[in-house]
């Protein structure tokens, strides 16, 4: 069991947990994630490891509740546990002096971002952060970049803060700028984010890691399920990613291969919900 | 000897039948299909065998049970002396006596089998294993030997790895097994269905360990939870039976399509994850009407039957070569068919199609024939020009095969490999590391059961050795 020290919510249905896993803790550099169980029957989900401090035996996750498995994991109160964390998984982020880099993040992926940007920085890189969401209380971690980058650009769709538009709006901007454009652009989020942002650098020549999101369960290379094409080979994003080069990633097949249980997802995401409004009725 | 019946008697019983469960009740759900001898039919069966002086049964087993003994024991019906003798000589008898290739091995070299059929020494294990399982309290307690004070890692919970970690336990050393997945088990957990192998008899088997003392941490991948180089500073010695866990790919067209699916991936998701058979399992799977699994092994045809629990109208097994040239075990062939199972023969997959929406819609086959003997004396399968056609699916399941998981050994470079990753240890489990042990799948590639736990006792042999 793996006590859970810490539930904050940071905006809508994202949550900050910190998970007491030592031997995670310990092992784990930025770019790697870990598979979780809340409980006994449940499906293994992937979530990066947002931060870890391995004198605490502790790491961090940032969890967007978007269906019922997440939904449970987040609902477990501080003093809980998670039945299974395994990890840490997939290859570290390749750390390097690039000199300027542009770290882009939609969404949750701002936060699985943050300890790589972080690490960039560490590295002597000046880093640029663009960070988007559908409105204002969906920007995550401003402040928390803003701690080691030159510079935080926000976009959001309706325009309650910073730029409005898409965080592709902002790159362009850096891009067209000689004293600002970068040598390399990190990009997690949605994938058609990820996409948008490879087709954007791809003109110039400029190197672009995305991290990828497929469908996963053991995480260790076993079941072949993760896999992706890039650069025309399957790849299996647990153990070979899940940072690749997104100027070769095939994302019109990874964002159809990741909507195979979607029948499934609505029904468990109904059940669920129905399962705490019965709940919230019954405890009034 | 249990000896009331004289040899002409015992000559002139016939073999015993496994009663079955029912094959179109079966085939919908996930119940186990044998179900075991009663207690006259094993008894009965126990005395067909004429307690050959030279004991051929015995070398045809892998670890060298002591049939003879404890056929003889049954026979005379002490059920507790035939359990102590099996269980000396085999750490898991109620997994050994439902999937070992019997026929190929103890039961291929019974002299009963010459001129009728062998003693089904298999079905008698499990019986006798099954016994001792529900009368734990009428079999002596072996006492714990005293503490040697040394600690040995095991790394993976599958057959080799249980059978290492009890061999090592019962000589007194501290054992951890390290398990990457939530579970124990390893194939026995994730691969073998539960209708040939309930999951209560691995966690018995477990829990028996337990009660030893032997500590389980799941959740542990070793090569990146751990480094190998860390567990030889905590450890005085090591056994490595990591399996063979990485999926070959078919590199064919349409492999990424939904509904394709990888044996281990499949399997993984019905057997580990338990979905499509426990309601309150969270994991999905594709279940299809038509489903084809390409391949002729134990694996396919553990998929194949898997499928058609799932609900599939047509669950059909792909195969280039022919029935008889089929690496399955010849039960697993017989159950299949009679579940329904379609055998397409002689037909290798080019293509998988899909529909607009991205699933798998067909798998496009070619008929082969088989020509002449290659190296290995197999008929090579041979294309058949202009024989190309479709068969419907949904689902598409690849059982070709597996091989060797490079995450553990990518991360120990002092660890010889061989060519296709296996880590290189001799006959006692030895690696090119002193003091590391390995044995199972990892070393052998694909094997068995029984090959495994015969790896594990070995090794941990050699450790005791080492140690001592
Ligand atoms: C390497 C990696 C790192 C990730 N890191 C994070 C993170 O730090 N924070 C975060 O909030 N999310 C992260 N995700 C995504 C997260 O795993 C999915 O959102 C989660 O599995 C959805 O499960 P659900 O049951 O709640 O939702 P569902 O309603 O079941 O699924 C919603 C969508 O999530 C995807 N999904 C479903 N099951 C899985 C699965 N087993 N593995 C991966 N994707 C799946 C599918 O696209 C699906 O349509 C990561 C995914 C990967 C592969
Ligand atoms: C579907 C299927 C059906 C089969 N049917 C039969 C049959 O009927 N009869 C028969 O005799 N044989 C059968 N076999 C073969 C048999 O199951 C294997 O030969 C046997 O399980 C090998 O045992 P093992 O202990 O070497 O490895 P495994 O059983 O593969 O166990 C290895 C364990 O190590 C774990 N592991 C892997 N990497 C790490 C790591 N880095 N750190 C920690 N843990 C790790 C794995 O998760 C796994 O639990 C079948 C195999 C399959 C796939
Ligand atoms: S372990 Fe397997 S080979 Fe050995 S006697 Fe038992 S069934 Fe036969
Ligand atoms: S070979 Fe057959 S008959 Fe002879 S001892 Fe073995 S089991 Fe009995
Ligand atoms: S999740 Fe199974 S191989 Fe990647
Ligand atoms: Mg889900």
């Amino acid at each position: 069991m793996f006590e859970i020290l810490e539930n904050e919510i940071l905006a809508p249905n994202l949550h900050r947990l910190v998970v007491k896993a030592p031997r995670v803790a310990s092992a784990r550099k930025p770019g790697q994630f870990v598979i979780v169980r809340a409980d006994r029957g449940d499906e293994r989900i992937p979530l990066t490891i947002g931060d870890a401090d391995p004198a605490a035996g502790t790491v961090t996750l940032f969890i967007q509740a978007i269906g019922a498995s997440t939904r449970k994991i987040v609902d477990i109160p501080v003093g809980g546990a998670l039945r299974d964390v395994a990890g840490p998984l997939g290859q570290p982020t390749h750390i390097e002096k690039w000199g300027r880099v542009a770290c882009i993040g939609g969404g949750v992926g701002t936060a699985v971002l943050f300890p790589l940007a972080r690490a960039l920085a560490e590295a002597g890189n000046e880093v640029t952060t663009i960070i988007g969401g559908r409105s204002d209380k969906y920007v995550i971690l401003a402040d928390e970049l803003a701690a080691f980058s030159s510079e935080v650009l926000i976009t959001t769709e309706d325009g309650s803060r910073g730029r409005t538009g898409f965080v592709t709006h902002a790159l362009n901007d850096l891009i067209a700028d000689p004293a600002r454009k970068p040598a390399m652009v990190v990009a997690i989020g949605p994938v058609p984010m990820m996409r948008a942002v490879a087709e954007l650098t791809r003109p110039h020549g400029i190197e672009t890691v995305v991290s990828l999101n497929p469908i996963m369960i053991d995480g260790t290379g076993m079941c072949g399920g993760c896999r992706v094409v890039v650069g025309g080979e399957s790849k299996f994003a647990c153990v070979d990613g899940p940072e690749f080069d997104g100027h070769l990633v095939d994302f019109a097949g990874l964002s159809d291969r990741l909507t195979t249980y979607r029948s499934f997802e609505e029904q468990a995401r109904h059940a669920a919900t129905e399962c705490r409004l019965a709940k919230e009725v019954a405890n009034g | 000897m249990a000896n009331d019946l004289s040899m002409k008697e015992r000559l002139a019983l016939g073999r015993v039948h496994m009663p079955e469960l029912d094959a179109a009740v079966r085939s919908r759900n996930f119940e186990e299909v044998n179900r075991g001898l009663g207690l006259d039919e094993a008894v009965q069966e126990a005395k067909r065998c004429i307690q050959c002086k030279h004991r051929p049964c015995v070398e045809g087993c892998p670890v060298g049970v002591s049939i003879p003994e404890f056929l003889d024991a049954l026979a005379a019906e002490n059920l507790p002396e035939s359990a102590r003798i099996l269980q000396g000589d085999n750490a898991l008898p109620a997994v050994c006596g439902r999937v070992c290739p019997q026929e190929t091995q103890c039961e291929a070299k019974c002299v009963r089998g010459v001129k009728g059929e062998p003693v089904a020494i298999g079905y008698l294990e499990r019986f006798v294993a099954d016994w001792a399982m529900c009368n734990a309290e009428k079999l002596a307690k072996t006492g714990l030997p005293p503490s040697t004070g040394k600690r040995v890692a095991v790394v993976g919970c599958g057959p080799a790895g249980l059978t290492a970690a009890g061999e090592l336990a019962r000589a007194g050393h501290g054992v951890t097994i390290f398990e990457a997945l939530h579970d124990t088990g390893g194939v026995l957990r994730y691969g073998i269905p539960e209708f040939r192998l309930p999951k209560e008899i691995i966690d018995v088997e477990v829990s028996r360990l337990v009660a030893m003392g032997v500590e389980i941490e799941c959740n542990v991948i070793v090569g990146k939870t751990l480094t190998l180089g860390q567990l030889r500073e905590e450890f005085d010695a090591l056994f490595i039976a990591n399996g063979a866990g990485l999926p070959t790919m078919l590199n064919i067209p349409g492999e990424n399509l939904k509904g394709v699916y990888s044996a281990n991936e499949f399997l993984t998701r019905v057997n580990l994850m338990e979905a499509g058979r426990n309601p309150n399992a969270s994991t999905p799977i594709i279940a299809g009407r038509q489903v084809a699994v390409i391949g002729g092994g134990n694996t396919a045809m553990d998929c194949v039957r898997t499928a058609r629990r799932l609900g599939a109208e047509r669950a059909m097994i792909v195969y280039r070569r022919g029935e008889a040239e089929m690496p399955a075990r010849v039960e697993e062939i017989k159950h299949a068919k009679e579940e329904g199972v379609e055998f397409v023969m002689l037909t290798a997959p080019l293509e998988i199609i899909g529909n607009d929406a991205g699933w798998v819609a067909a798998l496009r086959c070619q008929r082969m024939e088989l020509g002449p003997p290659d190296e290995s004396g197999r008929r090579k399968p041979e294309a058949v020009a202009g024989s190309e056609f479709d068969l419907p699916a949904e689902v598409v399941v690849n059982a070709v095969g597996t091989s060797a998981n490079p995450l553990l050994t990518a991360t120990a470079p002092a660890l010889e490999l061989n060519r296709w990753g296996n880590i290189v240890a001799d006959e006692a489990g030895a690696t090119s590391i002193p003091g590391v042990y390995a044995g199972g799948d990892m070393v052998r590639g694909g094997a068995t059961v029984i090959l495994a736990m015969g790896d594990g006792k070995g090794a941990a042999a050699a450790i005791n050795n080492h140690l001592a």
